[in-house]
């Protein structure tokens, strides 16, 4: 299979990732249930008019989407592929709200305009004047993954040579406010950087826009390349282990080939109970990192995963924040990323050096 | 050489029909689904007509055994009746004998609901009930469908506003051509919610009394609601299984206008864009293509700057064209699924539907749809069309099985 590059990072999360020059240095610890993104200054990537308009993850993906482009000297990307679990929510709650609290009078077309769920892509390709292929995948857990499998294989029938990739979701109060009574996040703040010290319930929310420029051929920069992606629809809990073992072997690589396991594990007992069994079944002499408590946790943060792997791999360390067990290892060329959401949609992701 | 991809099954649920033989029928008789609004409670009720499904939710849901349940949404359960007869008429008995996925368009999910329990949450975020806000994201209606239908492997689901299950379909035959998976049930689903009839209000492109695409005195849209689903198979399948095929999909192509959010381009950049690209990729030329199945809205916009990318494409031979939007309304996410529906039985009847309400060609076209019935004509590749928010544009071409 012809390997595909990532040539180019940009990323909007929690942490002060926009910047490519920085890697988790400077990350310190809070006490939330809900974290939100460190934002740059939007005015230096995005015309100053338009940005009065946009709601957050629109301008997130933008400037993420413009930074990785950036990155990796592309002007003009051969398709422009998204994944976002929820869209634009703050645009879709506007219209909502004030279409309920109005009886449906005296309404305005700019969040409705806005709150269809592809328009992060539209608003790059409006600002490229890019009139290739552009799709948004809009599947929970899968929303980032399907764009990534889009993109794969755009790139291997030789329909792209390069494609801007993202996934983001935004976290407003309403969604907060719903999916914590859902369960779905802790009803107390915790300290994220021990927060599987924390036994409550639900996980700490999150948000962010994570883009990479993918190509089948190698850029400037060279980040890593991506071997193969897979999702797993509620798989059956007694088969996960042999699902991922099948998943490395398929793309020719053994367990022992895996340097670092990077898993979604979240602070909620009953989401990372899978975890614990693939960690101690499958993964006990491999080095494993984590992420989440740094992301929070969102539909599509398997993209701040795969961030977070590239950078990895491309310097030849882990930053001791993501550690989670196991010493650092030295030379790290294949990283594994497992990651799933609610214990429906699980995926797996496999990187490696160049 | 990368496999062919067959249309071996269709499926659809519509305001012109409950499944594919009523809106057949309704095709045939020019009978538009487009009427007064009876289900949806709406205080635009009396100002705008709708394309409704002619079956309530407790209907829908009595329909697929889930009497009294109300953990689905009527997104979900459209889809899930639509695709349900998309599998039969695939002759599929073991859904999992071969890689079989589910690709899944939607706009809105279970915004149906989810009006519902804003309303409350509003007032009181404590208030609401939570299993109308379960179901409120695009993928839960996927996945709905999916544990419905016995679907383990890959699914995903897109959302590209109006091209939405035109880039579904898309996909699907992506992934099989690219030999990930064998067989795809792909197609769309969306419900007619108030979010979305007043959306369309404040842009102010709704039609009062049913839409006229390609007229000249058009005035807008209407909406409707629906689900439609293609099963696309591989070759190998199709062989292994000596399988009736209904069509091939021969051709596809998605491009971007980039022009505004919302309208499109004067020049139809975008549309003009998607339909070569799927031209090219079936290696048929503009003339080759015996009708085209337009995006055709009703709105001024979309109209103008379709037609003006048609006749850059078919040049003086414009193949005979009608948007059955006239029938179906705009089903958004569904819409691209239910018009390769209507392609596929326009190739396997032999006859063309027609665009209705047609009256005045347009000032700045020189071409214009046909407004009946056209039986006994030879159809061999059939070109739609579908555009988006966004400047989404995807054309895909649907032939006759040689």
């Amino acid at each position: 299979m012809m390997p595909i590059y990532i040539t180019g990072l940009g990323n909007i999360s929690p942490q002060k990732t926009w910047d490519n020059n920085l890697f988790l240095e400077d990350v310190s610890g809070v006490e939330t249930n809900c974290l939100h993104s460190q934002d740059p200054n939007y005015k230096d990537y995005i015309p100053g008019d338009t940005i009065r308009r946009m709601s957050k993850i629109i301008k997130m993906g933008v400037a993420a989407g413009k930074i990785c482009l950036a990155d990796a000297g592309c002007a003009m990307p051969d398709a422009i592929i998204t994944g976002t679990g929820l869209g634009c929510v703050e645009d879709t709650e506007k219209f909502l709200t004030n279409m309920i609290r109005n009886n449906e009078e005296f309404l305005t077309p700019t969040s409705f305009i806005q709150s269809t769920h592809n328009t992060v892509s539209a608003q790059i390709a409006l600002l490229l004047k890019c009139h290739n292929y552009n799709f948004t995948y809009v599947h929970r857990g899968f929303s980032f993954e399907s764009a990534l499998l889009d993109s794969m294989i755009r790139i291997h029938s030789g329909d792209s040579v390069t494609v801007l990739l993202g996934g983001m979701d935004e976290m407003t109060a309403n969604t907060f406010t719903i999916l914590q009574r859902l369960g779905h996040y802790k009803m107390r703040p915790a300290n994220n950087l021990n927060l599987l010290m924390d036994s409550s319930r639900g996980a700490i929310a999150g948000e962010g826009a994570a883009f990479f420029l993918l190509s089948g051929k190698q850029g400037e920069k060279n980040y890593a390349k991506i071997e193969g992606i897979d999702t797993i629809y509620k798989p059956d809990p007694a088969r996960i282990t042999s699902d991922i073992s099948a998943f490395i072997q398929r793309n020719g690589k053994r367990k022992e080939d895996i340097d670092i396991v990077l898993l979604g594990l979240n602070g909620d007992p009953a989401n990372d109970r899978i975890y614990s069994e693939v960690r101690n079944e499958l993964f006990k002499e491999t080095p494993q990192a984590w992420f989440k408590h740094l992301s929070g946790e969102y539909q599509t943060v398997s993209s701040f995963g795969l961030w977070l792997a590239a950078k990895i791999l491309k310097n030849g360390t882990v930053p001791e924040p993501v550690l989670l067990e196991g010493s650092k290892p030295g030379n790290i060329r294949n990283i594994l990323i497992y990651n799933h959401y609610r214990n429906l949609d699980h995926s797996l992701m496999l990187v490696s050096a160049l | 050489m990368p496999q062919r991809v067959y249309i071996t099954g269709i499926g659809m649920i519509s305001s012109i029909g409950n499944n594919i033989d009523s809106a057949l029928k309704s095709l045939f008789e020019e009978k538009s689904g487009i009427g007064s609004i009876t289900l949806l409670d709406t205080s635009l009720k009396d100002k705008y007509p709708l394309a409704e499904v002619k079956m309530s939710t407790e209907e829908l849901l009595s329909s697929v055994g889930q009497t009294g349940k109300k953990n689905l949404t009527r997104t979900a359960l459209l889809g899930m009746i639509a695709s349900r007869e998309a599998v039969k008429s695939a002759n599929i008995d073991n859904i999992n004998k071969f890689r079989t996925g589910l690709i899944s368009a939607t706009t809105v999910g279970g915004m149906d609901r989810s009006e519902n329990f804003y309303r409350e949450f509003l007032a009181d975020p404590k208030k609401g009930h939570l299993i109308d806000i379960i179901n409120h994201d695009c993928g839960d209606s996927t996945e709905r469908i999916a544990d419905f239908l016995g679907i383990t492997g890959f699914m995903t689901t897109i959302s590209t506003a109006c091209s939405s299950s035109a880039n579904a379909i898309m996909f699907g035959a992506q992934l099989i051509k690219a030999g990930f998976i064998d067989r795809v049930i792909a197609g769309g689903t969306d419900s007619v919610t108030k979010f979305t009839l007043n959306g369309f209000n404040t842009l102010m492109i709704l039609d009062k009394n049913g839409c006229r695409p390609f007229d000249e005195n058009r005035t807008g849209l209407t909406l409707g609601e629906g689900a439609a689903y293609v099963v696309l198979e591989s070759e190998d399948v199709m062989k292994a299984e000596n399988k009736r095929v209904l069509a091939e999909l021969t051709g596809y192509g998605n491009a971007n206008d980039a022009y505004h959010q919302t309208a499109s381009s004067p020049e139809g950049t975008g549309a003009f864009l998607a339909m070569e690209k799927a031209l090219n990729l079936s290696n048929l030329r503009a003339e080759d293509i015996d009708y085209v199945n337009v995006h055709g809205t009703g709105t001024q916009n979309n109209d103008l700057s379709e037609g003006v990318a048609l006749q850059k494409i078919f040049g003086d031979k414009m193949p005979p064209f009608s948007s059955t939007k006239s029938y179906t309304g705009h089903t958004l996410g569904a819409a691209g699924a239910v018009e390769a529906v209507i392609s596929v039985l326009s190739i396997n009847n032999d006859i063309l539907f027609p665009n209705l309400r047609f009256e005045t060609p347009m000032k700045e076209l020189n071409i214009k749809p046909f407004t009946n019935v056209m039986r006994g004509v030879e159809v061999r590749n059939i070109l739609s069309n579908s555009f988006g928010f966004g400047g989404n544009n995807s054309t895909v071409i649907i032939s006759k099985m040689n």
